[in-house]
């Protein structure tokens, strides 16, 4: 199937030069026993979250300046309707990881990422979010965020211009838009990367608690 | 010069003063170290610059850069080294230099070097339960990403060597908070703390009684990779430190190498150089004064900031290529001649901020709400400024005359005349209003230093920007240390070669950690709402302290 009615503020799907893992998507969705149709409602409601977004206030370096600018006058993401940026996690839908992660800072990204409410959202903004970017050989950077947290959208740069993140907001606008966000099939409590993460942190508790003994 | 190597002769009796590749230096053992750090304290050597700590292959050593205040271009280094590899012991000095505190965490945190009379070697950077050193050459240590969140016990507990009366040295440790204090976490992640630092608070009611700052929540390493980079490799890197001051920080890394290496960059690329120096600068105080209002809840402060700052976005990317980082200078002079419509650009960007930083005054300076927060609140005293190394416009705002382009004039700064913006000089103390103010004076003074470069880039030629750079750099053996004025404080880079084409050892002295260290003494005793106030008007980058 191909994706139609994506539209985000008068820009057709051609302007988004990738369509395929959104097709990818869809037949995903299919197969998982969803009917992509989605009815009005869900058109209705997909249309006011994805003009609604609330990003939150994260940034650990140098990507986190031109997130500013990006919400300062001139590429000003107001226009979009992401609005403002929330400094608690518990208001936000979207975290932009804009900058390094750090492995004294994964811990907490992630503890962010977990006191989000869902539906939530991921931009990794930079190469360092991406992969690790230029400090990829460095002894404490971790190579990309998806090490901790799923990411849904990245955006290349270091750090990327203000355009590239508002285009990177968009591709994030249509993923939203073909949501199914009523009927939704239902989750499993823990999905299995959780779960590896559950035990691996289980695991390191047991050690310290150990150590300390 | 004889002067100051009398002095050092003086401080150090029997010591040979070599005159080092660029300052007088003497070597001495460990244990002779604290004696002659006191006695050149007290000759007037009151300003630690910086602390390197260093792996030489058989031993570990410290280099320590010392000042004079009084006649601050008067520098002196003293090194020590240890060669004990299984555990390594050097003497604090952190009660004679109050800076040395942090500087000798970082030291033990790097290389494992422990100092005797410490009271707080806690890992400043890396995780409590990093595995190994990761600056020490034979290091091979291997640590995976972590899950687990440190806890508060882990970042409280601090271990202390001392030495016995019976000469024995006795290791301990001791909680920072007592079991009752109240303490709140501020970070790291929250809006006010400009990056991602960590503040643990003690708190009595609403009054401040301790700050812990804890870093490292961005601590990307960039010395240790700049050891196998070439020369040219590592430039991207310094961008990086402190992106607000990315252009500076840049062009302190080639003077250093090309002072080292004996280059002779072109005028036009100097004061080119030199004009971007100055437009980072403007840019750096705009957000840093828009930051500071919007903390203070004038959301349209930041707004206005961020739209003239994007005017020399403009004029860098036209020119170089780039906006935040326009990665411009390079080793020789710079990557590209300047863009035919720069000169115009830039002279339209000056008349147009004059005009604006009228505006800015209005909007903010005046506003009542504003200076009944700024106004006799955040004193910081020039003496705890020096011990501290808080220079920079934190420095200025105190009295004390630290602007390394006067100081140490480097580049296109030693053809021109300016000003140094320096308030409070007969009180000697300044309040966060002063540290407010004197940004927008210092983008004004820029603005004029910017007009003098520009009529004199017209007695240059046309494409002579880059001198003759061989293709592979190689440093003669020897330290090279090369200071500049940051938009936040000094900043300085220290390379260590030992004449192949990569780093021995590269050392960046961050500014702003000096200045995080300046907010315990600030804040204490004060309303913890004036510490969100305070900490903007500092102005830190938490990437440039955490390197």
């Amino acid at each position: 199937m191909e994706v139609k009615n994506l539209k985000v503020k008068s820009m057709h799907d051609v302007v988004f030069n990738d369509n395929e893992y959104l097709e990818k998507y869809v037949d995903e969705l299919r197969q998982g026993g969803v009917n992509v149709a989605v009815g009005c409602l869900d058109d209705i409601i997909n249309w006011g979250r994805s003009h609604s977004v609330w990003p939150l206030t994260f940034a650990t370096a140098c990507c986190g300046i031109e997130f500013m600018c990006v919400g300062a006058a001139r590429a000003d993401f107001a226009r979009f309707g992401w609005e403002v940026t929330r400094n608690s996690p518990r208001q936000s839908d979207v975290v932009f990881v804009a900058g390094t992660i750090v492995n004294k800072m994964a811990p907490v990204l992630k503890r962010l990422y977990d006191q989000m409410a869902e539906p939530k959202y991921v931009i990794a903004v930079g190469g360092c979010a991406i992969s690790g970017g230029p400090f990829k050989n460095s002894y404490n950077v971790v190579k990309g965020v998806n090490e901790v947290i799923p990411v849904d959208v990245f955006v290349p740069g270091c750090p990327p211009r203000p355009n590239a993140m508002l285009y990177g907001m968009m591709q994030m606008e249509r993923k939203i838009k073909i949501e199914h966000y009523f009927g939704l099939p239902k989750k499993p409590a823990i999905t299995p990367e959780e779960k590896v993460w559950a035990e691996k942190i289980a695991k390191e508790q047991e050690a310290y608690k150990a150590e300390k003994k | 010069m004889e002067d100051i190597n009398k002095k050092l002769a003086k401080a150090a009796p029997g010591k040979a003063v070599s005159e080092g590749t660029q300052y007088p230096t003497v070597e001495l053992e460990p244990a002779e170290l604290r004696g002659v750090a006191q006695a050149l304290k007290d000759a007037g050597f009151d300003y630690l610059i910086s602390l390197t700590g260093m792996d030489y292959g058989d031993a570990f050593g410290t280099i320590y850069h010392i000042a004079s205040t009084d006649d601050p271009a008067n520098v002196v280094v003293l090194k020590t080294k240890t060669t004990d590899r299984e555990n390594p012991m050097l003497y604090s000095i952190m009660d004679i230099y109050e800076s040395a505190n942090l500087y000798e965490r970082e030291v033990y945190d790097f290389f494992g070097i422990k100092f005797i009379g410490h009271n707080d070697l806690r890992r400043i950077f890396l995780r409590p339960d990093w595995n190994g050193f990761p600056f020490r050459k034979d290091d091979k240590s291997e640590n995976s990403t972590p899950t687990r969140n440190i806890t508060a016990e882990e970042m409280e507990e601090m271990p202390q060597i001392t030495i016995g009366e019976d000469g024995k040295i006795k290791q301990s440790s001791k909680m920072l908070f007592g079991k009752n204090e109240y303490v709140v976490n501020f970070g790291p992640q929250h809006p006010a703390t400009h990056g991602v630092l960590h503040l643990r608070v003690s708190l009595d009611g609403e009054i401040v009684k301790k700050i812990d700052p804890n870093f490292g929540y961005i601590h990307r390493g960039i010395e240790k990779m700049a050891e196998s980079l070439t020369y040219p490799q590592v430039l991207p890197y310094t961008d990086r430190l402190d992106y607000l001051s990315g252009a500076i920080n840049r062009h302190a890394f080639c003077l250093c190498v090309e002072k080292a290496a004996g280059i002779e960059v072109p005028m036009r690329a100097q004061i080119v150089r030199c004009i971007f120096d100055e437009l980072t600068r403007v840019a750096s105080h705009l957000l840093g004064w828009g930051c500071m209002a919007m903390d203070m809840g004038a959301i349209t402060a930041f707004v206005y900031g961020m739209r003239d700052r994007e005017k020399i976005m403009d004029i860098f990317e036209e020119s170089a290529g780039g906006r935040l980082m326009p990665a411009y200078a390079v080793i020789g002079g710079l990557s590209q001649d300047i863009h035919p419509n720069f000169k115009n650009r830039v002279t339209e960007y000056i008349a147009y901020q004059r005009k604006m930083l009228k505006e800015h005054h209005i909007l903010f300076t005046g506003n009542p709400i504003a200076t009944g927060r700024m106004h006799k609140n955040g004193y910081l005293t020039k003496e705890k400024a020096i011990a501290l190394g808080t220079g920079g416009p934190t420095g200025r705002a105190s009295g004390w005359s630290c602007d390394v382009r006067k100081i140490e004039p480097y580049s296109a700064y030693k053809e021109i005349e300016f000003n140094e913006i320096i308030r409070n000089k007969d009180t000697k103390t300044g309040d966060t209003f002063d540290r407010y103010i004197i940004r927008l004076d210092e983008i004004e003074e820029s603005l004029n230093i910017i007009e003098k470069l520009l009529v004199k880039l017209d007695d240059t030629k046309e494409g002579d920007f880059k001198a003759k750079v061989p293709a592979i750099i190689k440093l003669p053996a020897g330290d090279y240390f090369q200071r500049v004025e940051n938009a936040r404080g000094e900043f300085d880079v220290f390379i260590s070669s030992d004449g192949n084409k990569n780093p021995y050892r590269v050392k960046f002295r961050s500014p702003c950690m000096t200045l995080i260290s300046a907010l315990d003494p600030i804040c204490k005793d004060g309303k913890i709402a004036d510490m969100i106030m305070i900490g903007a008007s500092l102005d830190y980058v938490i990437p440039c302290a955490d390197r």
